[in-house]
């Protein structure tokens, strides 16, 4: 959805982040990783000694390399596609990733009426007219905190939803 | 069902083409001379709808090239295109999924095929009679209460406008009347011509001499001078094309009342659902303005008229009073 509205030349140098436990079977992997280069990040970090942290970091680290010196990425911040009615608490990996990366800029970019063309468990899609709606870089103090960071974004993004 | 070349249905489509030639050029000529903020936009609104004029006539060539299959097809992609703004404007919940996607993968197809088919029976109730039951029993199953009736009622109601009743314009198509056959199309192209006729010269008369608002708080631009100016132009210029109906000079007068009356209905009524969303929700309101349903609401409420209309006095067998 988002991709479809980017020109090409950015699109090519943009890759969507998707959890790995959804997108990884069969048909959901070719799309996922032919069609959309999407980059899979493991949602449910479970690993077997109990180190989420070393999990976590694997994971940004991924993040990290896969945004190089010139691409883009496409990180949904609710972590999860929620019952579509409010936007949802925003996971942190966002703040980590600006913790390592100041330089890049973090656009809002809300989505409107997806949970309705396709809401969650749902496999038919019903065509209603979406909006995409992008909104200017955030702007954080340079040594925000987490929870400032995460509302600042937030609060972007719902910023969004009415213009 | 095919459609002979037809020396009327050219006339009728090269004096169209005229009209709308003279209109653009009228259009452009305005667009480059008006001033005020106020005429501007007065003027735009005027060359979106020769625009609309230009597709509408297309659309009618096309269907009128490829034949009924081409018709049926082209107006079921105008209801999935109406019925998906319809669903872009109301709200929905997630338990009410499903149902769309009946309503517009299932019932949808299934309306212009009994109609193809010429299955008038099934197609005159398979929406007010199985969708209209089939939508409270599919919810109902989905679980959720809340709001139930609204739900159902909001679904049904998209259904019968942008579906059932835009598929009477193409079902003109199915009717075959005796002495006028494989020119059905030109009934199609009179009743797009008249209700056209009358939402342009509504438009007109009301920016001439329309006053008393009949209706403020649904619409500002409805009024009574534009009203009544509107309805008498379309009937007037509806009785003088007569000659390309299977109807008497009297029968297309009626015929024309009833079509022109219907138009400004639908309108009317459409204006009403979009005012209420409006207040309501602010984030549709730029989607669900100014679609193709805000198009086809006069031909909506009008379409379904005209053809039982028309099947009345051809069709079916008539009482004994009946003269």
């Amino acid at each position: 959805m988002l991709w479809s509205v980017l020109p090409r030349s950015v699109r090519e140098k943009t890759r969507p982040v998707a959890a790995r436990d959804y997108w990884s079977s069969g048909l959901r992997k070719r799309i996922a990783v032919n069609a959309f280069n999407a980059l899979l990040v493991e949602r449910h970090v479970k690993s077997a000694n109990g180190d989420r942290a070393a999990a976590a970091r694997h994971t940004l680290e991924m993040l990290l390399e896969a945004l190089g010196e010139k691409n883009s990425l496409i990180v949904f911040p609710e972590g999860t596609r929620g019952e579509g009615l409010q936007v949802g608490p925003f996971k942190s990996g966002i703040y980590y990733l600006w913790r390592e990366r100041p330089d890049v800029q973090f656009v809002p970019v809300y989505l409107s009426n997806l949970n309705r063309i396709l809401p969650k468990g749902e496999f038919l899609p019903v065509p209603v007219i979406s909006r995409v709606t992008f909104g200017p870089p955030l702007r954080p103090e340079p040594n925000e905190s987490k929870e400032s960071f995460l509302t600042k974004a937030h609060d972007a993004l719902c910023g969004l939803k009415d213009i | 069902m095919k459609f002979k070349s037809d020396q009327q249905m050219l006339w009728i489509l090269g004096a169209v083409v005229a009209g709308l030639v003279v209109a653009s050029a009228l259009g452009y000529v305005l667009a480059r001379r008006a001033e005020s903020e106020e005429r501007k936009a007065a003027i735009d609104n005027l060359n979106a709808r020769i625009r609309a004029w230009w597709i509408m006539i297309g659309i009618f060539t096309i269907s009128f090239v490829i034949g009924p299959a081409g018709s049926m097809l082209l107006f079921a992609f105008i209801s999935l295109l109406a019925l998906r703004e319809y669903v872009s404007l109301i709200t929905s919940t997630r338990a009410d999924h499903r149902t769309l996607v009946w309503s517009f993968f299932v019932f949808n197809p299934l309306q212009y095929w009994f109609w193809y088919q010429g299955w008038y029976g099934l197609a005159i109730i398979l929406i007010p009679v199985y969708a209209f039951l089939f939508i409270p029993i599919r919810l109902a199953l989905a679980g959720d209460v809340g709001g139930f009736l609204d739900r159902a009622a909001r679904i049904q109601w998209g259904l019968m406008v942008c579906v059932y009743c835009i598929s009477y314009a193409p079902a003109l198509l199915t009717l075959q009347i005796p002495g006028y056959s494989g020119q059905d199309a030109k009934l199609l192209l009179f009743l797009v011509i008249v209700v056209q006729l009358s939402d342009v010269f509504q438009y007109v008369w009301g920016k001439l001499l329309g006053k008393r608002k009949i209706a403020p708080a649904i619409s500002p631009h409805k009024t009574w001078g534009g009203f009544v100016g509107g309805v008498a132009t379309a009937v007037a210029l509806g009785t003088g094309l007569w000659w390309m109906t299977p109807f008497s000079p009297l029968q297309a007068l009626g015929m024309s009342f009833a079509i022109a009356l219907m138009g400004f209905a639908g309108g009317l009524t459409m204006s009403a659902i979009k005012r209420d969303r409006g207040v309501k929700d602010f984030g549709h309101t730029i989607e669900g303005h100014g679609g193709i349903l805000d198009r086809m609401d006069s031909i909506c409420f009008s379409a379904p008229l005209f053809f039982h209309l028309t099947r009345w006095l051809f069709i079916s067998p008539h009482p004994n009073w009946w003269p």
